[in-house]
């Protein structure tokens, strides 16, 4: 029966099924062998640092004084312990809480405040753009490191302060792409139209610019992770990022600085952590561009 | 092309007066008072209303603010809490060393990153093409403070061929081209050589690829030209967008060295910020951002007119 319906209405199974943007977007990224291996890696980060405490590790804040830079395959601590004797496996687990954290968040935050004032300034233009734009030009004259360790180290070091300077930073470059897009699409006709037709400023940029605009923003926004991993390592390794002796990548770098005579290897360990990391979230963004087909 | 110089520099000014600004607000949002550091604990109320008065900290914000910028356009940016030197001098002093370090880094980079990327972009998806974009990601991915220690492990540890801190002999003052002062430089220069080497060859091969895949390359092709002599039109098409990128780079080289300074040692600028940052030397830590934001400031300048010099479509636009 079924196999007589197929032959005489063929068309119902030839046509193509109707296939939305996003589940474009999600097959085209799950055929990209690199980007989801990297997806699973950051996942994995993820998860073991969120249930860090039930995956049955060492304390990572009780050392020990005689079992000081064990190194890596020691009996009870796989990959060694740090200078005060503490397991260096549960370290870096429990490092990946506060670096992910300091990492990403600064980003997110950017990616929301950058839009809106990258939006509302392309949107809007006149002098409402050229303040916006003017103040961003001003945040551009300094490379990125540079600004970052200058708010941090003038409110000094602390997780809050930390996420307050790379939020600072990230928010120029975000709403510089905001913008670009946003005066890209304002100048199209259906804007106009909606306009025409009577739609206010806000329910134009709801309903119309924003749908347009935010998966440029939010590709760009990606490519900005590893930077900001890196950077917020690199405030704690100058130590004006997270204090001791909370587990940390950057900080744990700097602290086993001065091990490299001792034990290299192990002293280098936090730093692969970091560069792991943002190495994945490197090749992630790159294959959300491409399934996103945003351009540069 | 002279107007065209004026015209850019008028843009840059407003641009230098909000780093001004930038700078100045960075002792603003410090908490903590100022002259805690130097004022005796004993202090009464009217010796620290004095002091306050002597530093100019009991008027308002903008009136210090034009204060500040009177005394710096005099070539005055206070003194070093920490030394009590003038703080012009012990910047200048560093910046002289970062330059080194950044230039030699540059020298390293720019080269091999244009080597790099016009291979990825001659041979474009090939073994080789795949190659240089695995060093360029990693290159972008690499945290270089980790990459400096790894270098130090490698070559001063295990090998020893190398020292792994400080700029040789004599300090920060002493610098000569001969080899006890040159081995100092090896390390620092390679380990900040590496994000820029992949931020060029990524450009260079995207910018190699377009222009390549260009009519004009086909009808050079066409004419019987011979490869070397397209090559050569291909490079003066992809030289001001290349040359702008590099111009930039110099200045992240300038800024971003902080972290690889204090790896090493080096006794730059960013081994003076991060000095000045554990001392709470606020005056230090902004007259050190201070010059090198304005350096960056400069370096955009150079590149915009070195790119409209190059590429007459620029200035014309």
């Amino acid at each position: 029966m079924a196999q007589v319906e197929a032959e005489l209405h063929p068309q119902a199974e030839a046509a193509p099924k109707p296939q939305g943007y996003w589940s474009g977007v999600i097959r085209r990224l799950a055929g990209d062998k690199v980007a989801m291996a990297c997806l699973i890696v950051i996942a994995l980060l993820i998860l073991s640092a969120v249930f860090a405490p039930w995956l049955g590790l060492a304390d990572p804040y009780r050392g020990s004084m005689i079992a000081r830079l064990k190194p890596i395959g020691t009996e009870g601590h796989i990959l060694g312990t740090d200078e005060q004797g503490r397991d260096m496996l549960a370290r870096l687990i429990y490092g990946g809480r506060l670096t992910l954290f300091i990492g990403l968040m600064p980003v997110v935050f950017a990616f929301f405040i950058g839009s809106a004032l990258g939006i509302a300034a392309g949107y809007v233009g006149g002098m409402t753009n050229t303040i916006i734009m003017r103040v961003v030009d001003v945040f551009f004259a300094f490379p990125s490191v540079l600004l970052a360790i200058a708010i941090s180290g003038a409110l000094g070091a602390g997780i809050t302060n930390s996420l307050v300077s790379l939020t600072i930073v990230f928010i120029p470059p975000v709403t510089r792409v905001a913008e670009a897009v946003t005066s890209g699409v304002r100048s199209l006709d259906y804007i106009d139209a909606a306009r025409a037709s009577g739609a206010g400023a806000l329910t134009v940029i709801r309903v119309h610019v924003i749908g347009n605009v935010l998966s440029p923003i939010f590709v760009y926004a990606t490519s900005l992770t590893s930077v900001c991993m890196i950077l917020a390592a690199g405030l704690s390794f100058l130590g004006i990022g997270v204090r001791p002796p909370e587990p940390e990548w950057g900080l744990m770098l700097n602290t086993l600085r001065a091990a490299i005579y001792v034990d290299p290897w192990l002293a280098a360990l936090p730093g692969v952590m970091i560069f792991a990391t943002s190495l994945c979230l490197n090749l992630l963004s790159d294959g959300l561009r491409s399934a996103m087909n945003v351009r540069d | 092309m002279l107007s065209y110089f004026l015209r850019r520099l008028i843009l840059v000014l407003p641009v230098a007066f909000g780093v001004s600004v930038v700078c100045f607000m960075l002792v603003q949002i410090a908490p903590g008072d100022p002259l805690t550091a130097i004022m005796p604990v004993d202090a009464t109320a009217e010796q620290q209303a004095a002091m306050r008065a002597a530093y100019g900290l009991d008027k308002p914000v903008p009136v210090q603010y034009l204060i500040w910028i009177a005394n710096l356009l005099q070539g005055d940016m206070g003194r070093s809490i920490a030394t009590g030197r003038p703080v012009a001098g012990e910047v200048f002093g560093a910046v002289g060393n970062s330059l080194l370090l950044a230039f030699s880094a540059a020298i390293i980079a720019f080269p091999i990153g244009t080597f790099l990327g016009f291979l990825a972009g001659y041979f474009r998806d090939t073994i080789m093409d795949r190659a240089v974009t695995a060093i360029s990601i990693a290159g972008v991915s690499v945290p270089n403070y980790w990459l400096g220690i790894v270098l130090v492990i490698i070559f001063s540890v295990n090998l020893g061929w190398l020292p792994s801190m400080g700029a040789g002999p004599g300090g920060s003052q002493d610098w000569h081209w001969d080899w006890t002062h040159i081995r100092h430089l090896i390390l620092p220069a390679v380990t900040l050589a590496v994000v820029p080497i992949g931020i060029v060859a990524r450009t260079v091969r995207a910018l190699a690829g377009d222009i390549l895949s260009m009519d004009f390359v086909q009808a050079l092709y066409a004419k019987g030209m011979s490869r070397g002599d397209v090559l050569r039109h291909v490079a003066r098409n992809a030289a001001a967008t290349a040359l702008s990128v590099m111009g930039l780079q110099l200045g992240y080289l300038l800024g971003g060295s902080i972290l690889i300074e204090t790896v090493f040692n080096w006794p730059g600028s960013g081994f003076l910020l991060s000095n000045a940052i554990f001392q709470r030397d606020l005056p230090l830590l902004q007259g050190t951002i201070l010059i090198l934001a304005m350096f960056f400031v400069a370096m955009n300048l150079i590149v915009d007119v070195a790119q409209a010099a190059i590429d007459p479509r620029i200035k014309r636009s």
